[in-house]
């Protein structure tokens, strides 16, 4: 699937492998469920290492496994499904966590903004998805009226400033 | 009352921008029914069984001359000719177009008006006690923080996503008339011994299938604490409240299968974290620059008494029936709260014309009135008018088919839209309140049965309030017949209390009679100075169901 992360279409380095399915030389993304029961041999691995959560799975479950993570990617299974806005948050926040966090599944152009707001720095992305499409989804309302973990203009700021 | 400054009015226009562009996709095909509709509802357009609505917000339900103009424009060029005032202080229209809701957007812009988040699963219109800064039991005036609220909630990253939908509510006085506890959030402003001003906030209240009243989870919020602690309530209810199943998906459920002391523990722990990073303090000169806006307007000293009004009182019957029923004691001398029913008997509840609501207009200008309110009893409220003029306005409500006088009495109905509008509804509502409202017609009758709320739901979703009803009817469907349950005992004031189902549902005509019997038993069995939910609660549901069910 393409992948834009910071605003610009890149390489996906990493190989999303199943629970049952032998790890790749390079970079792999496993289920919370396979770093639980395999830690010390994903961890040990001399390669970067990506965590897919499902919706239903707080980013806290990870631990300080968190900090040993090159991309945490967040689930919307529906785009209804708005838990990952949280979890996303969190990472930033409670967590301090730093790397990639990528959004995935079935969420709508109209969400990004938002998605960008409170963290998410790499989207998973259809095939017919442009650049254009990305730029004009992020820059569509210039202000925000509360703080997030971006830099967007804040109201709030701005009138202290005026 | 509040102004938009540049960014604000940047905010709103650059959403009419967005919506109109979303619309365009789904007019294209690019965007499918199903992947239009939580956009379309965030920005407050609904499919009925009919048509499209348009749900328009009126934040706190304060609305200016120029504002009541744009809707009246609004209802006679893109609607019918008239608009609905809802018990959330909105109004509805029900007739528009798809392709023009981008230009009613764009028009309402132009008077600083929107239809962010009046539906969908996100942080709703916030709603106020509509008396506000009129009444004398008043800490503060509760649209200070209502603003503050609505601006942080207003396409919060993090939030428009929910579960379910998210109602909050606001008061600053002792006497509820926001129906706090029946919120899913909900905030009272205080005043603590040492004369400090804070905020107790509930959570978990609701209607629905599953009624809940809602629990304290914060005791006295600091006033530059409150978007940190509204954000922790939130964070709590969007990461652990229920998604399998939408009928029990609102923060009620969470609140009730954690248990009060549990989620006061999960929220305190996201508290303390949003409040030491600090990014969410209010900041008094916000604070400041917000409640300018809606400082009272400069009171003349009036005598108490106004020998115009009196008179008028003394000469005109009409106006005297009015004036008892339909003013409450404003906080300064000479003037009133007058409350203007859109409840006529026989009529639709909280509907208005076009020509209404332009008379209304015209009224708040002529007589310097600043703003009018919408109740969530679906009234409308004029909050600060000299008794001196209140004979003049009664003429003009008369001229304009508002001066009905029955706030707060039998046929002051809530009635959700119901089956005649709505795709949720199992029985219609609006026909059994006209025929209540024409069984009690007689005003002599009306005022000796005093205060008595009916609230009638269409269905189980109940938003028609039937929980909180003094009387409460709820529209269920039996094989293709709708039937009506009625219950007793509710209440959404400061006494909140769920109503009681009383027995088996009623056809359409019987409903109407039960009714009438649970108040005759209501006028037997009361004692001096008790209201029909006094009686209720004194003597429970026994006497009213022996005389309900005896012929059946």
């Amino acid at each position: 699937m393409p992948l834009i992360k910071n605003g610009v279409f890149v390489e996906d380095r990493f190989t999303p492998v199943a629970d049952d399915a032998p790890l790749p030389e390079n970079g792999a993304i496993v289920s919370l469920a396979r770093l639980q029961s395999e830690r010390a041999a994903l961890l040990a691995r001399n390669a970067p290492l990506g965590v897919r959560l499902k919706s239903d799975e707080s980013p806290e479950q990870l631990g300080d496994d968190v900090y040993r993570l090159s991309v945490v990617v967040l689930e919307f299974p529906k785009f209804r499904d708005g838990r990952g806005f949280s979890w996303a948050r969190m990472l930033r926040t409670r967590l301090a966590y730093t790397n990639e966090i990528r959004a995935t599944g079935s969420f709508l152009y109209d969400q990004i903004a938002f998605m960008i707001r409170v963290g998410i720095d790499a989207f998973e992305v259809d095939e017919n998805f442009s650049l254009e499409d990305f730029r004009r989804a992020q820059g569509e309302m210039s202000y925000a009226y509360q703080p997030a973990t971006d830099r967007k203009k804040q109201i709030g700021v701005l009138r202290v400033i005026e | 009352m509040y102004r938009y400054d540049e960014f604000d009015a940047r905010f709103v226009a650059e959403r009419v921008a967005q919506f109109r562009y979303q619309v365009e996709r789904r007019l294209s095909g690019e965007l499918t029914e199903d992947e239009f509709k939580p956009l379309r509802l965030m920005n407050g357009l609904y499919l009925q069984l009919h048509a499209y609505m348009l749900r328009v917000a009126v934040p706190y339900g304060t609305l200016s001359a120029r504002q009541m103009r744009m809707l009246a424009h609004i209802a006679r060029k893109y609607d019918k000719g008239y608009g609905h005032f809802t018990t959330r202080q909105n109004i509805q229209f029900n007739w528009p177009k798809l392709v023009d809701v981008p230009d009613i957007l764009a028009d309402l812009a132009r008077v600083e008006m929107h239809a962010i988040q009046t539906s969908g699963n996100c942080i709703r219109n916030v709603t106020a006690d509509h008396f506000a800064g009129a009444v004398v039991d008043e800490v503060e005036d509760p649209r200070i923080l209502a603003e503050i609220v609505r601006q942080w909630s207003t396409l919060h990253p993090e939030f428009s996503y929910l579960p379910r939908k998210f109602k909050i509510a606001v008061s600053g006085a002792a006497e509820d008339r926001a129906a706090l506890q029946f919120h899913d959030v909900a905030i009272q402003i205080l005043r603590s011994a040492t004369g400090e001003i804070g905020y107790r906030v509930y959570a978990g209240g609701g209607m629905g299938r599953t009624p809940y009243i809602a629990h304290v989870v914060g005791d006295f919020v600091a006033k530059a604490d409150i978007l940190a602690f509204l954000e922790a309530v939130m964070r709590v209810y969007n990461q652990s409240g229920r998604r399998d199943n939408m009928y029990k998906s609102r923060i009620k459920i969470l609140v009730n299968a954690l248990g009060p002391d549990e989620m006061r523990r999960q929220i305190a722990r996201e508290f303390d974290e949003i409040r030491r990073a600090g990014t969410l303090a209010v900041d008094a000169r916000e604070i400041g620059r917000i409640a300018a806006y809606f400082a009272p307007p400069d009171f003349e000293h009036l005598d108490s008494n106004s020998p115009n009004y009196e008179s008028a009182r003394r000469h005109d019957t009409d106006f005297r029936a009015w004036s008892d029923i339909n003013l409450a004691p404003h906080r300064s001398p000479g003037y009133a709260i007058a409350t203007i029913s859109l409840k006529p008997i026989g009529g639709v509840a909280g509907d208005a014309s076009d020509v209404q609501l332009d008379g209304l207009a015209d009224v708040i200008d002529e007589f310097g009135l600043h703003e009018i309110r919408v109740s969530h009893e679906q009234n409308l409220v004029l909050p600060h008018v000299r008794k001196q003029d209140l004979p003049a306005i009664f003429t003009r409500l008369v001229a304009l088919g508002l001066a009905t006088p029955n706030a707060g009495l039998v046929t002051d109905i809530i009635a959700c839209p119901g089956l005649d509008y709505c795709d949720l509804a199992n029985a219609r509502s609006i026909p059994i309140a006209q025929r209540i409202s024409e069984r009690f017609a007689d005003l002599d009758r009306q005022r000796d049965i005093g205060e008595l709320k009916i609230k009638i739901s269409g269905c189980i979703n109940a938003c028609g309030h039937h929980h909180a009803g003094h009387i409460g009817i709820l529209g269920v469907d039996k094989k293709g017949v709708e039937y009506y349950q009625l219950m007793l005992g509710g209440s959404g004031a400061e006494d909140a209390s769920i109503a009681e189902i009383l027995g088996p549902a009623f056809d359409e005509h019987e409903i109407i009679n039960a009714v009438e019997q649970v108040v005759e038993v209501y006028l037997d069995r009361r004692e001096a100075g008790e209201r029909f939910l006094d009686t209720v609660r004194r003597l429970g549901p026994e006497p009213f169901k022996e005389r309900v069910y005896a012929s059946h």
